[in-house]
């Protein structure tokens, strides 16, 4: 009996969701390589005095979340290493290459470039919040489906949730004005011209979803 | 190339809702305090441990540095930009965009638009330069040394300046503060001792002046707002930005100019370049020798020299010399920029 359960268990947990677990479940954090070494390195570094409420309430996917964040923590690790929402890339960290972007009130953003305590009180988007709750994906997530815009996809989530925010403020632009809304993003795998088509299905979707 | 670490430097972060809230933290915290604008500036010294402040204030929850209002009856007498107003704010402004779109155009060339999303005005134009040598925390005369390693045989010095260097030769890598200048802007400063307000060419200064900094901000001031005179409002305006990469990057240089003009003659006009020296610098003898005379190609020619006078070009730079020679050339003649086409 106990065999048998034990080979009916799934066989292999995947790297991101076994993550996923830990953080979920709170438990041993430092255990993944790439974690905050938060414990390592609080003990390293004096605190100034009055370092103030951690345990902040952050509005992530219209999901309110209670997380402890450290004063000096950018969105972006927050998001991945505390909330678990590893669909946001970090690829330069420093406000260059556009992996990172999330929506704050509907805006795009650099996440690697934003200290989560000053996001409180805002609305955060992030490409998981992106689908409806049915699972139905959003307009642009379903053109890049459609015209298999991306390579290795891993700028794809910055790319889509800046598109999404440049949307808003221009439902119809042309193949130039996106490539300039969407400027802010890097690929390495050099897709430009199939992202942009991509897109601008997704653009076309979401104008029709609107209609309809 | 910027390395990856995990988490910066642990420091303690306060976050006024008013300027005198702010004002009251920096002066109790000295210059153990940053003050933090968008943040594109300073992440970068933060992650990169090479300034490691113990406090951090943040100036986003202040309301009252947010926006653009209209001075005068109805903005007849200009606007006034609250320093904490983001570029893209800036760039989509109605009034700017009629008025005085030299403004938004250097302001829509900054960087990517999460950026503009984020940067300020008053950040842009209080930024840090972009030397590496200074930005990698070598020990050199900006940092407070007694070196320059741009400016040796060997020195990476394609970026840096041509006019005006002393010791340092880092340029400021502001779009807009040249515009501001061409525009005859105020600054709005609140020291500790009360409310300042400069010329926009008055607040950035030269290594001559002080070696650290690129502008008068000194510990316990706030740049409050930028203030816009209706002086040149509706003017003829020239902004050209050159840069490696038509995204993101700084200027090698930028020129940005306010002409008035009565026929073919030019009757009044200022105009800035920068990426030149250390500070964005008005062109006082162009703008003597260009008024009164037509605005056509000769005009031009003649300004181009004029602007370049005096300059001394380093190992790896000496393009910028008549890049800035013909960047004053088309915006005094005011032939149709160079336009890039995918």
């Amino acid at each position: 009996m106990t065999e048998k359960t034990s080979n009916d268990a799934p066989k292999a947990v995947s790297r991101r969701n076994f993550i996923k677990g830990v953080i979920t479940s709170g438990v041993a954090v430092s255990s993944a390589g790439y974690l905050f070494r938060a414990s390592t390195l609080l003990h390293g570094q004096q605190l100034t005095g009055g370092v103030g409420e951690r345990l902040i309430t952050l509005n992530v996917n219209g999901q309110q979340r209670r997380v402890d964040v450290m004063k000096q923590e950018t969105l972006a690790s927050t998001l991945r290493y505390k909330l678990g929402l590893t669909g946001t890339k970090l690829g330069c960290d420093r406000a260059e290459c556009g992996s990172c972007t999330v929506l704050i009130d509907d805006i795009p953003h650099y996440s690697c470039s934003v200290l989560a305590h000053t996001v409180r009180g805002r609305k955060v988007m992030t490409i998981e919040g992106l689908a409806s709750a049915d699972g139905t994906l959003h307009p642009v997530q379903q053109g890049v489906i459609d015209e298999q815009g991306f390579q290795c996809a891993f700028c794809m989530s910055g790319f889509i949730m800046t598109a999404v925010g440049y949307l808003k403020t221009n439902p119809n632009p042309t193949r130039r004005e996106l490539a300039n809304g969407i400027s802010g993003c890097l690929c390495r795998c050099q897709d430009y011209d199939k992202i942009l088509t991509a897109l601008m299905r997704g653009a076309e979707n979401s104008r029709r979803s609107k209609l309809g | 190339m910027a390395v990856i670490r995990d988490v910066m430097p642990a420091f303690d972060l306060l976050q006024p809702t008013s300027v005198a809230d702010a004002q009251k933290l920096l002066a109790e915290h000295g210059s153990d305090a940053w003050v933090l604008a968008g943040g594109l500036d300073s992440f970068d010294w933060l992650k990169d441990r090479i300034r490691k402040p113990k406090v951090v204030v943040d100036l986003s929850g202040i309301e009252e540095l947010r926006g653009v209002r209209t001075t005068g009856n109805n903005g007849s007498e200009g606007i006034e930009i609250g320093a904490m107003t983001t570029l893209t704010e800036v760039v989509n402004h109605p009034i700017i965009q009629q008025k005085y779109g030299l403004l938004a155009e250097s302001a829509e060339l900054v960087a990517s638009p999460q950026i503009r999303n984020q940067g300020t005005i008053g950040g842009n134009v209080s930024q840090d330069t972009r030397c590496w040598y200074y930005r990698g925390g070598w020990p050199c005369y900006r940092a407070g040394g007694n070196i320059c390693y741009a400016d040796t045989p060997e020195g990476r010095n394609r970026e840096h300046a041509i006019l005006h260097a002393d010791r340092c030769v880092a340029v400021n890598p502001s779009d807009s503060a040249p515009a501001l200048i061409a525009l005859d802007a105020k600054f709005v400063i609140r020291t500790p001792k009360g409310e300042r307000v400069v010329d926009a060419e008055d607040y950035f200064i030269g290594p001559d002046i002080d070696i650290t900094r690129l502008h008068i901000l000194r510990p316990g001031d706030l740049l409050m707002a930028i203030r816009i005179p209706s002086t040149w409002a509706g003017a003829q305006f020239y902004f050209e930005k050159i840069r490696d990469r038509n995204v993101w990057d700084f200027p090698l240089m930028n020129v940005a100019a306010a002409m008035v003009t009565s026929g073919d003659t030019i009757e009044r006009i200022r105009i800035a370049v920068n990426g030149a020296a250390a500070r964005p610098l008005r062109l006082k003898t162009v703008e003597d020798a260009v008024r009164g005379k037509p605005r056509n190609a000769t005009t031009g020619e003649m300004a181009g020299k004029l602007a370049i006078q005096g300059a001394i070009p380093l190992q790896f730079n000496a393009y910028k010399i008549p890049l800035m020679r013909n960047l004053v050339k088309r915006a005094i003649s005011g032939v149709e920029e160079a336009t890039w086409t995918s």
